[in-house]
């Protein structure tokens, strides 16, 4: 009972006049910066960390998390409006956000996603509370070979992710995987792939710059190209009645929302890992026991409940391996990791037995934190679908002149827009004949995982491969991992013998 | 489209040779004790790469896939032309932003877009075209501090960063 | 509209502004230079690192105080080991000399060494300050038992190759150090590179190394726990936070290794501009927090500038120079 002890005084904190100012400012503007494409968390936190001086650490840590909070949420906004994910977090809310967007029903798809990360960060906050000095011996037990048997797992979540055409679909993953090689290598300390030797690609090619290219333009152009200049998307009309029948709907994804809020926090936890491989698994395991597999990728609701319980139950998760050990679990983390730096407070597992006060108030901010961002989000959401009803010969230019600068914020190198712009072209031609894209997207973001842990687990084990079989955590993963890669493969191969015989 | 298919899948083939020869830069065989080399990782990923690109030639060649068997032109003149006229000015926008940086760029671009191309009244043209690098400032320079390029244009902004700075 | 009336406002007020300014100037005309619109603060490593962590102290300093009439905005730019950093500054002596600084550490020294092709010379670039060196100790876990040098002599010796050391990327200050100690004591460790100071520290955490070279601020967390010890130090004397730990040199084996904290600012700066940001960086570096910040991590360096501090880079990439060399890495 100790905990509820710590818990209440915690709130008492939270609940302070300036704390909670603090809270609901942070999640209005984490919530914005979000919502652009091109930022997302790590920009807004980095940016106001040096505003934080203002304050005590524990308010300034409240409102930066507040930040964080709001970002996740705002995420899932761009996804949804403008088919483009504003960070990487928020890849797989597209899927199915998208073209819930496009039939008319894009309210349905915002409450979805404001629902299920209220969800997320629910579930989450409480197993944050609870259990935060446990779990984070296991995040300690993931040296790099359970990494990688993690990441496999991830990309075996990708097959049936892609279109029919299984070359095209092979081709894709691969293409993201090499780009995502792409800079320095630090195994060997040597430049790799710096294409014609122009010294931008040495700091490699950054997952946004890929996915703006190709969500932000490529997929622009195409949609240019099938209207003839009038709007594309059914206007969404807002109504009681619609209201009620969505919430109902959603109500029949609940199973989805916990399995996933689970997923989430469990992946989030682990160092290297973070949100977007569990928003991504979170999605495929959502496809894999759904009844109707097939509705996938054509406006399901259960594939937007799922990313984005998961990656805010990730984002929770992320912080505990930060305050309890000093490891960042995500870009964003790092940063508040170096805020706490500037405090004078030493994460690591003191942090919760010397500085009760700040732990305490920051868990039961969290909690605040997420019930705000829910709340506001909601408020916020007629908004965004007033936008949807600008004349498409406006929006679109819009959503080019978003393109152009969120390409530019994140590295501020005129380099990565003309990059964009060419994966943006490249994606559009690929595009018209059904190549898909979206492995491409995910593979550039678990590339730079997955390979450096593949060579350091292997330089450890002597170059022996049986390194990810025979340790007690990564081997289970590893192999439920290639079970289901090579599963699909078996029944297509499988059924083309039948169709042959 | 059937000519498209197998041009692109040429076209994707050399490429993937391209950065199979960019890999080898570095070792792309097995270390003894240590495991891939540097180049390895992205020389054998190009190299399935390949391999997909004959697999998709072979589909074509055996008229497999629907895109071989389709005869809907890849780009009639109607698509090209508006490839030309949006493309192009994304690109005309990206090239200007080295001349008269972000904010002149983007006024630029709006207005040929949404005049000329949505074919909305001027004022409309004019209020979206306006706002839009203001709103970005205020958001971008001002509350952001992530300065855009001014090209040109910086003395303009000298002043307005004395105010808002 | 209302936007527009806005702007139309601001350039007007600015205009304004800008003629009183005009007006006034006469009186002030030996008004020291200041920046004229956001100095651009590049980062020479990824966010979260040391680099990282310190440079936005240093802005945070500076913004709590109101020391700069411009805002400091900064940019990480690791491409390449910092290659990336340094072309960016190189570039600005022809655009804009006076609007940049940088916050470097010692790859300052080796990128351009093992990447010629840059033609960067850090002979070009403006001395702004150093903040700080920091150090770096020997590390292993506390359930290793391993209490002193000689059992992790003996522990390493008996491993062989199987000893794991996890460092900082290849050919790095890690593994200068970890090349130097398999040297010194005839050991066949093995080097594993990591992106990152923290994630190296987990690492032996974790148990997933065996030792690592780590600066204190990256081990902190674990050894107020108890769960990593420090055996010995690389510097010159014994560090007051970790009074157990004695120094290589009294050891017998004397090495001195330490990590550059400092700025530099593009090649070409204007004089005025040079002093205006070294008197800048004074102010930060004798600032309580700053001072506070240096305890708390057993930073070591005094402050340096102007030539004094190109000295010490000159000095310094001949050092590096002759390491890299016997690494073979040249």
């Amino acid at each position: 009972m100790e905990i509820l002890q710590h818990l209440m005084d915690g709130f008492l904190i939270a609940f302070e006049p300036l704390n909670l100012g603090l809270v609901i400012l942070g999640v209005v503007v984490g919530l914005f910066i979000g919502a652009m494409p091109g930022l997302g968390s790590v920009n807004g936190v980095a940016i106001l960390l040096p505003m934080t001086f203002l304050v005590p650490p524990t308010s300034a840590m409240i409102f930066l998390a507040a930040i964080y909070y709001g970002a996740m949420y705002g995420g899932a906004i761009s996804s949804v409006m403008l088919g483009i994910p504003g960070a990487s977090t928020a890849v797989a809310t597209t899927f199915d956000g998208r073209p819930l967007a496009l039939r008319g029903e894009a309210d349905k798809a915002l409450v979805a996603a404001a629902l299920a990360s209220f969800f997320g960060g629910t579930i989450s906050i409480l197993l944050f509370t609870g259990f935060a000095p446990p779990l984070a011996s296991i995040a300690l037990d993931f040296g790099d070979p359970e990494i990688f048997a993690l990441m496999l797992l991830a990309f075996a979540t990708f097959v049936g992710l892609g279109s029919d055409d299984i070359p095209k679909t092979i081709f894709s993953i691969c293409i993201g995987l090499v780009f995502s090689a792409v800079g320095l290598d630090i195994m060997s300390g040597e430049p790799r792939l710096i294409f014609f030797d122009i010294i931008g690609f040495m700091s490699g090619i950054n997952f946004l710059v890929l996915a703006i290219g190709i969500y932000g333009i490529g997929e622009m152009l195409w949609t240019i190209e099938k209207t003839d200049g009038d709007s594309m998307m059914s206007k969404a009309v807002v109504t009681v009645d619609r209201v009620l029948n969505n919430l109902k709907e959603l109500g029949r994804t609940w199973k989805i929302a916990v399995s996933s809020s689970f997923l989430g926090f469990f992946v989030g936890i682990l160092p290297a890992a973070g949100a977007t491989p569990g928003s991504l698994m979170a999605y495929g395991v959502a496809k894999m026991t759904s009844k109707t597999p097939e509705d996938f990728g054509k406006g399901e609701v259960a594939g937007v409940v799922a990313p984005e319980a998961a990656n805010n139950a990730a984002s929770t998760g992320s912080m505990l391996p930060m305050l309890t050990l000093g490891i960042p679990g995500s870009p964003t983390t790092a940063i508040l990791l170096g805020g706490m730096v500037i405090w004078g407070l030493v994460p690591g597992p003191l942090l919760f037995v010397e500085q009760t006060e700040f732990v305490w108030g920051l868990i039961a901010s969290l909690y605040a934190a997420n019930l705000f961002a829910v709340l506001i989000n909601i408020v916020f959401i007629p908004a965004f679908l007033w936008m949807l009803k600008m004349p498409f010969t406006i929006l679109a230019p819009l959503i080019f002149v978003l393109s152009l600068v969120g390409g530019y914020a994140p590295t501020q190198k005129m380099h990565d827009v003309w990059l964009m712009l060419l994966f943006g072209a490249g994606g559009y031609l690929l595009r018209k004949l059904d190549y898909p894209l979206a492995p491409a997207v995910l593979a550039i973001v678990l590339g730079p995982i997955a390979e450096p842990a593949l060579r350091q687990s292997l330089l450890i084990a002597n170059g022996d491969p049986m390194v990810f079989i025979n340790r007690p955590i990564a081997g289970p993963i590893t192999i439920i991992a290639l079970i289901l890669i090579l599963l699909p493969l078996a029944k297509a191969i499988r059924n083309r013998f039948r169709k042959a015989g | 489209m059937r000519r498209a298919e197998i041009i692109t899948a040429a076209l994707m083939a050399l490429f993937s040779i391209y950065l199979m020869v960019k890999s080898a830069e570095l070792p792309i065989g097995w270390i003894e004790d240590e495991g891939p080399g540097g180049g390895a990782f992205s020389f054998w990923l190009a190299a399935v790469m390949l391999l997909c690109c004959v697999w998709i030639a072979f589909n074509w060649f055996r008229r497999k896939s629907p895109q071989s068997v389709s005869s809907e032109p890849y780009m009639d003149s109607t698509a090209r032309k508006k490839f030309l006229l949006v493309g192009g000015g994304v690109t005309a926008m990206i090239a200007l932003v080295h001349f008269v940086g972000m904010y002149g760029a983007i006024l630029v671009f709006l207005i040929y877009y949404i005049r000329f191309l949505g074919r909305h009244a001027w004022s409309t043209t004019m209020l979206i075209s306006v706002s839009a690098p203001i709103v970005t400032f205020f958001f971008f320079d001002v509350a952001m501090r992530i300065v855009l390029p001014k090209g040109y244009l910086e003395p303009l902004f000298l002043p307005l960063y004395d105010i808002f700075l | 509209m209302a936007k527009t009336r806005r702007y139309l406002l601001g350039l007007a007020a600015a205009v304004a502004l800008g003629s009183v300014a005009s007006f006034t100037l006469p009186g002030t005309a030996t008004a020291a230079w200041e920046p004229k619109k956001p100095v651009e603060f590049v980062i020479m490593a990824g966010k979260g690192g040391g680099a990282d962590k310190m440079a936005r102290l240093m802005q945070t300093v500076i913004e709590k105080n109101g020391w700069s009439a411009k805002p400091l905005t900064p940019i990480n730019k690791p491409g390449g080991s910092g290659a990336e950093a340094l072309v960016h500054l190189k570039d600005k002596a022809k655009s804009d000399p006076n609007h940049t600084i940088m916050v470097t550490l010692n790859s300052f020294y080796t990128t351009p060494l093992r990447q010629p092709k840059l033609g960067v010379d850090i002979e070009t670039f403006t001395p702004v300050a150093r903040m700080a060196e920091d150090t770096f100790l020997l590390w292993v876990h506390k359930d290793s038992g391993i209490k002193d040098v000689d059992d992790f002599v003996k522990a390493a010796k008996a491993a062989g190759d199987g000893w794991i050391m996890a460092g900082t990327g290849k050919l790095q200050e890690d593994q200068l150090l970890t090349d130097f100690l398999n040297a010194a004591y005839d050991l066949k460790m093995k080097y594993v590179p990591y992106k990152g100071g923290g994630k190296v520290a987990k690492q032996l955490a974790g148990k997933h190394a065996n030792s690592t070279v780590n600066n204190p601020s990256e081990q902190e967390g674990f050894y107020a726990a108890g769960t990593t010890v420090p055996l010995a130090a690389f510097t010159p004397k014994r560090l007051e936070m970790f009074p157990d730990a004695p120094t290589f040199g009294e050891l017998g084996n004397e090495f001195v290794y330490f990590m550059q904290r400092s700025v530099v600012g593009a090649p070409g700066m204007s004089d005025e501009a040079a002093a205006y940001y070294q008197g800048l960086f004074q102010k930060v570096f004798e600032s309580s927090e700053w001072q506070d910040y240096r305890k708390k991590k057993s930073l070591q360096g005094e402050f340096l500038t102007g030539t004094a501090l190109k000295d010490y880079w000159l000095k310094e990439r001949e050092i590096h120079k002759q390491m890299l060399a016997k690494m073979g890495a040249l």
